[in-house]
């Protein structure tokens, strides 16, 4: 069984000291909910385990690859705080070049996947016009296509409408009953069976 | 191989949709060179002995006033902090992102050099060893101003930075290259001045990827 192994992470910031040695496993399936205050390290963990930044001591590994690695990068999707969207780029060239940046090539789901996500007739509207949730939509597109076995979501539901929270929310107990595991963080109450909860 | 395809289309694609990115640098390019007649003296004597060096620094200059923007937008908007997470290797998205700006900055002051070297009153033969020395040069330019772009990615107001990160490493470029033309005014052999530029791009190609993707590795982090 497919397992996400964080032993004895610690993270520092400044000279704050935002957590240490942090361990815990998430096995196929799992859904993870980090909690805490603002400024308590949610997104600094979350970074750590998209292999964006690197711990102060301690591991996160992935079917013992570590992270950072091409093999462990190539299992991860993660959705950082900004829109990963380039303005002068349509929806379809956004979402297609954002998937062919975490998997392979996949150009011909890309229209479908939109239309999915609710985006039917803005395909060819370029990321400028877009709102600021219609921007998470495209992003969040992107993990209808590729379907890395870790979802990394900082704050997913900022800015979605009620029907995309819903979306979204299936997608994940969807991504969850496949056998995928997802590591969330969110101040919003959300509909998420299986979730387990992680304190900061 | 297909990534750096897409990458590099995807930049061209852009700064095509948004030209004043790339145009802006190649206006100041030529009007900076069109200055100096108006400045020092019309006279074909003068001109001719200077046209190398105003030339080039100017080429230097244009070429750092667009390094700002090679990583700087993508950074706001997150799609190089996708870039770094990717599975690919980051070096070869940079130097994809390398050769668009190269095909956009260094290209096309490499086009426009002859028209510009005519107003300074080289000779041809000058002209064609200016074209030369840019073509070898200006992807070093692209490859060695990408370390520093990547070294102040998330600073703000950080062009007089990069002019000092930058412009001491542009300088053995600078006096090779306008030495060559220099030399090829008086009928002298220019291959020493040559070799070494193109010793300079080949080391650069080398390295520069690597570097600069360690650099963004640590600004982002």
């Amino acid at each position: 069984m497919s397992e996400l192994i964080v032993n004895k992470i610690s993270c520092q910031r400044g000279y704050n000291n935002l957590f240490s040695e942090l361990s815990f496993s998430l096995t196929s399936g799992d859904i993870l909910k980090i909690s805490g205050a603002n400024g308590s390290g949610k997104t600094s963990l979350l970074k750590i385990l998209a292999g964006l930044s690197s711990a102060e001591c301690g591991s996160v590994s992935y079917n013992q690859n570590k992270a950072g690695s091409s093999k462990y990068q190539q299992d991860i999707f993660y959705l950082g705080h900004l829109p990963a969207l380039s303005p002068e780029l349509r929806c379809q060239e956004n979402l297609s070049f954002l998937s062919q940046l975490q998997g392979d090539d996949v150009t011909d789901k890309v229209k479908d996947t939109l239309i999915d996500m609710g985006l039917k007739g803005y395909e060819n509207e370029y990321a400028a016009n877009l709102s600021a949730g219609q921007k998470r939509r495209v992003v969040l597109a992107s993990l209808l296509i590729n379907q890395a076995p870790i979802w990394l979501l900082d704050e997913p539901f900022t800015a979605l409408d009620s029907d995309g929270v819903v979306i979204l929310e299936e997608q994940i107990n969807k991504h969850s009953n496949g056998g995928g595991l997802c590591v969330l963080t969110t101040h919003q109450e959300c509909n998420l069976p299986n979730m387990q909860i992680l304190s900061l | 191989m297909n990534i750096f395809i897409q990458t590099l289309t995807r930049d061209l694609k852009m700064a095509l949709r948004n030209p004043s990115s790339f145009l802006n640098p190649l206006l100041f390019f030529v009007i900076a060179i069109s200055l100096f007649p108006l400045a020092i003296s019309p006279e074909a004597h003068t001109l001719s002995n200077i046209a190398p060096g105003i030339i080039w620094v100017t080429c230097m200059l244009a070429v750092l006033l667009s390094l700002n923007a090679l990583f700087h937008y993508d950074y706001d908007n997150g799609v190089l902090e996708q870039m770094v997470i990717s599975h690919h290797p980051l070096p070869l998205l940079l130097l994809a992102k390398i050769t668009a700006h190269w095909l956009l900055t260094g290209l096309p002051i490499v086009l426009l050099s002859p028209v510009l070297g005519a107003a300074l009153f080289l000779d041809s033969e000058s002209i064609g060893v200016l074209m030369l020395t840019l073509l070898l040069a200006t992807p070093s330019l692209s490859l060695i101003g990408a370390i520093g772009a990547s070294l102040i990615v998330g600073i703000k107001n950080s062009g007089m930075l990069l002019s000092l990160l930058i412009l001491p490493l542009y300088t053995p470029i600078l006096i090779f290259a306008s030495s060559a033309v220099s030399q090829a005014q008086f009928g002298l052999s220019i291959s020493a001045q040559l070799y070494l530029l193109a010793s300079i791009l080949i080391l650069s190609l080398m390295g520069s990827p690597f570097v600069s993707a360690l650099a963004l590795k640590t600004s982002l982090e």
